[in-house]
C-alpha cells in the first residue's frame, strides 16, 4: 500500500470505478465513472487487465505528490499538466517519484479527466466500489487528504502513450431503439434524428441536457406508467428537451425515452462540454452487438493503441543535460523510465 | 417498430440496451398489469432463466439484464412471453408476499397534514382515512426515485387521486404520502406533489448497515397507527427500524 497526497484540489474530484452494478431492483443505479472508456485507456496504458478506481476530475484536478515512486495514467479529458514544471503528456503513464509535485490543472477539451494508479484507489468501498455516487450523500467528493493506493504489480513497466478514441468535442452519438422508441411519430423521430443539438450547460453526473430549435414530444407521454431507466437513455422531457442519462441517474423514470446511446458512444456524451455539438444517428440494433465488446475486449483494443512514450525533445528544458550524440551511452536517456 | 396505443394490453417484449429485455405488460398502471408484473417477477426469481444477471420488477414491466457471453436476447424474449402470456391468462390478483413488515406510523395533525383533505377527496372522516390505509393488503409495487424509496399499493379505488398542481416543498424522511391509489414513504426530505397524511420513523435507505436497502419489492406492508410522540422517540433513538417488524411468511 502506498499514499497519494492529494495536496490541493481546483475540480470536483471523486473516487471512480467501474461502479455497482446489481441493485436495480433497490432503486440503485450502477454509478462509477462517467467516461467509462478512460478508464478502459488507464488500464491498457498501465498493463492492468482489469479497469483500476481512479480520481475523477471534472474541470479542473489540483496538485498531487507521492512518498513512493508511482505509475500512473493520465486520460479522458486532456487537462493541462506538469510534474514539476514540466510538461507531462495526457493520454500517457508516467512515473512520478518522491519530492516531485504533480500538478494537474484545468481541461483543455471535454469535462472529465482521470489520474490512475497503477495499483488503483484503495479508498473506501460501499456495496463493492469505491465510486463516490453524488447524489445520494455516498462517498463524498475528496479535499485535500492522503489517499491509500494499492500496490503496483509491475513496477518498472514503461511508460507508454495511447491514442484515445476522439470523444471529447462531440460529434455523432450512435442510438439504438428502445423499450419507448415506438410512442414517438415517425416523422418525431425522423427530426430527432436529422437535428444538430448543442450540449446545455445543465448537466451532472445523473444526466446531461442537449438543446435544439424544435422540441420532440410523444402524444402518449401524459398516463404513462413509470418505467425502467438506465445510463445511455435518451429521455424526453415534458417539453420534448432530450436528457441523456448518467452514471447516477434514477432506476425508474415516467418520462418516456426516444432510444438509447449505445454504451461504445455514451462517453461522447458524458464529455461533451458545454456548447459542443451533437447528433444521434440512429443504428439498427444488429450492428450495435457486432460493436459491443466485454471489457477484457475493450482493454485488449485500447492496448493495441498504446506505443512506448518518447519524450519530446522540445518538452525538455534540461536537454542540455542530455547526450545526444549517439555511441557514446545507451541512447535510453530519452525514454521516460 | 410499430406504434403503440396506451390501450395495449398485450404483454410485449422489448429490447432495452444492449444486455436487456425488457416485458411490459402495459403502458398505463393498470391494477391488473401491476399484477401480472409482480406475478412475473416472483416467477423469474423462483426460476431464473441462464445467463440472467439482474431482474428489476418495474409498476408494470420487469426487466432482464444478461451476459451476451452466456445468453442471447431473442432465447431470453421467447421465455418471457411463455412466461408473461400464461400468467395474464390465470387469474390476475396479486401473489402471497414472501415476507410482510408492519411499520407505525403517526396520521394527521403534524405528521400528516394533509389527511383532512384527503380524507374529504376519498368522501370519509379522517379517521376512517386512517382505518382503510392501515386495513389494506399492500404490497412494495416498485422501488425507485430514491434508492430503497418504496412505492406502495393499492389502496381501495376511491384512493385514485391526482397529484397536486404545486409541489409541496419539503417533506421529512419517512413522510407517507398519497395518490393515485399509491403510497410513497420517503427515505430522504423531498419536495413532492403527493399528499401527506402520516410520518414513519422507518428509513428505506440506511447506507452504514449491511442491509442498506432493506424493502423488496414484492414485500407485503401493514401500517400501525401509532402516536406521534413514538414516532418521535423512535427519530431520536437514532432507530432506523422505526419499531418495524419483519415476518418472513415462506
Amino acid at each position: 500500500m502506498s499514499v497519494l497526497h492529494l495536496r490541493r484540489v481546483d475540480g470536483l474530484l471523486t473516487v471512480q470505478d467501474m461502479g455497482r452494478p446489481g441493485h436495480l431492483a433497490s432503486g440503485l443505479s450502477r454509478g462509477g465513472a462517467m467516461d467509462r472508456l478512460a478508464l478502459i485507456e488507464a488500464a491498457a496504458l498501465l498493463g492492468a487487465n482489469a479497469p483500476l478506481a481512479a480520481i475523477e476530475m471534472a474541470g479542473a484536478g489540483g496538485i498531487f505528490e507521492t512518498d513512493q515512486p508511482m505509475r500512473i495514467a493520465l486520460t479522458g479529458a486532456p487537462m493541462t499538466a506538469t510534474l514539476d514544471d514540466a510538461p507531462l503528456r495526457w493520454h500517457a503513464s508516467h512515473l512520478i517519484l518522491p519530492g516531485q509535485s504533480l500538478r494537474i490543472g484545468g481541461v483543455q477539451a471535454g469535462s472529465y479527466g482521470y489520474l490512475t494508479p497503477a495499483g488503483g484507489m484503495a479508498t473506501e468501498e460501499w456495496l463493492g466500489s469505491r465510486s463516490a455516487h453524488l447524489s445520494i450523500g455516498i462517498l463524498a467528493p475528496l479535499s485535500p487528504c492522503n489517499l491509500p493506493v494499492g500496490d503496483d504489480p509491475e513496477p518498472d513497466r514503461p511508460s507508454q502513450l495511447i491514442e484515445p478514441v476522439r470523444r471529447f468535442n462531440g460529434g455523432t452519438i450512435r442510438v439504438i431503439d428502445g423499450p419507448q422508441t415506438g410512442l414517438f411519430g415517425d416523422e418525431v423521430l425522423a427530426g430527432f434524428h436529422e437535428t444538430t443539438f448543442i450540449r446545455s450547460d445543465r448537466g451532472n453526473r445523473q444526466g446531461v441536457r442537449f438543446d435544439a430549435e424544435r422540441n420532440f414530444t410523444s402524444d402518449l407521454a401524459a398516463g404513462l406508467a413509470s418505467d425502467l431507466i438506465g445510463p445511455g437513455d435518451l429521455q424526453m422531457t415534458g417539453d420534448g428537451v432530450p436528457f441523456v442519462l448518467m452514471a447516477e441517474c434514477q432506476t425508474i423514470g415516467g418520462y418516456p425515452r426516444i432510444g438509447t446511446v449505445i454504451p461504445a458512444d455514451l462517453p461522447i456524451a458524458a464529455q461533451a462540454a458545454p456548447g459542443a455539438k451533437l447528433r444521434f444517428q440512429r443504428l439498427p440494433l444488429d450492428e450495435a452487438d457486432r460493436l459491443w465488446q466485454t471489457e477484457t475486449r475493450q482493454i485488449q483494443t485500447a492496448a493495441a493503441a498504446c506505443r512506448p512514450l518518447v519524450r519530446d525533445p522540445a518538452l525538455m528544458p534540461d536537454l542540455l543535460a542530455y547526450q545526444l550524440i549517439g555511441g557514446v551511452t545507451a541512447g535510453r536517456e530519452l525514454e521516460d523510465q | 417498430m410499430s406504434r403503440e396505443t396506451l390501450q395495449d394490453t398485450e404483454p410485449r417484449v422489448l429490447w432495452a440496451g444492449m444486455d436487456g429485455v425488457l416485458l411490459r405488460f402495459a403502458l398505463t398502471p393498470e391494477p391488473a398489469a401491476m399484477a401480472a408484473a409482480q406475478r412475473l417477477a416472483a416467477d423469474l426469481e423462483d426460476r431464473t432463466p441462464d445467463g440472467v444477471i439482474e431482474i428489476a420488477p418495474g409498476l408494470v414491466s420487469v426487466l432482464l439484464r444478461f451476459d451476451p457471453a452466456k445468453t442471447a436476447r431473442t432465447v431470453l424474449a421467447e421465455e418471457l412471453l411463455t412466461r408473461a402470456q400464461r400468467i395474464r391468462q390465470r387469474a390476475q390478483d396479486i401473489p402471497d408476499p414472501a415476507r410482510r413488515w408492519t411499520i407505525p406510523v403517526a396520521f394527521g395533525e403534524e405528521y400528516g397534514p394533509q389527511l383532512d383533505e384527503v380524507a374529504q377527496a376519498v368522501g370519509c372522516r379522517p379517521e376512517d382515512a386512517i382505518r382503510q390505509i392501515c386495513d389494506a393488503d399492500l404490497r412494495v409495487l416498485v422501488i425507485g426515485f430514491a434508492p430503497g424509496q418504496p412505492y406502495i399499493g393499492l389502496l381501495p379505488e376511491e384512493w385514485n387521486l391526482p397529484r397536486q398542481s404545486g409541489l409541496t416543498p419539503e417533506v421529512p424522511a419517512g413522510a407517507i404520502v398519497v395518490a393515485v391509489r399509491q403510497i410513497v414513504m420517503f427515505g430522504a426530505a423531498s419536495a413532492t406533489g403527493w399528499r401527506q397524511v402520516g410520518r414513519a420513523a422507518f428509513r428505506s435507505f440506511r447506507p452504514r448497515q449491511d442491509t442498506p436497502m432493506p424493502l423488496k419489492a414484492g414485500d407485503a406492508i401493514r401500517f400501525e397507527q401509532a402516536p406521534g410522540p413514538e414516532i418521535e422517540a423512535l427519530e431520536q433513538a437514532g432507530d432506523l427500524s422505526g419499531g418495524a417488524k419483519l415476518k418472513v411468511l415462506r
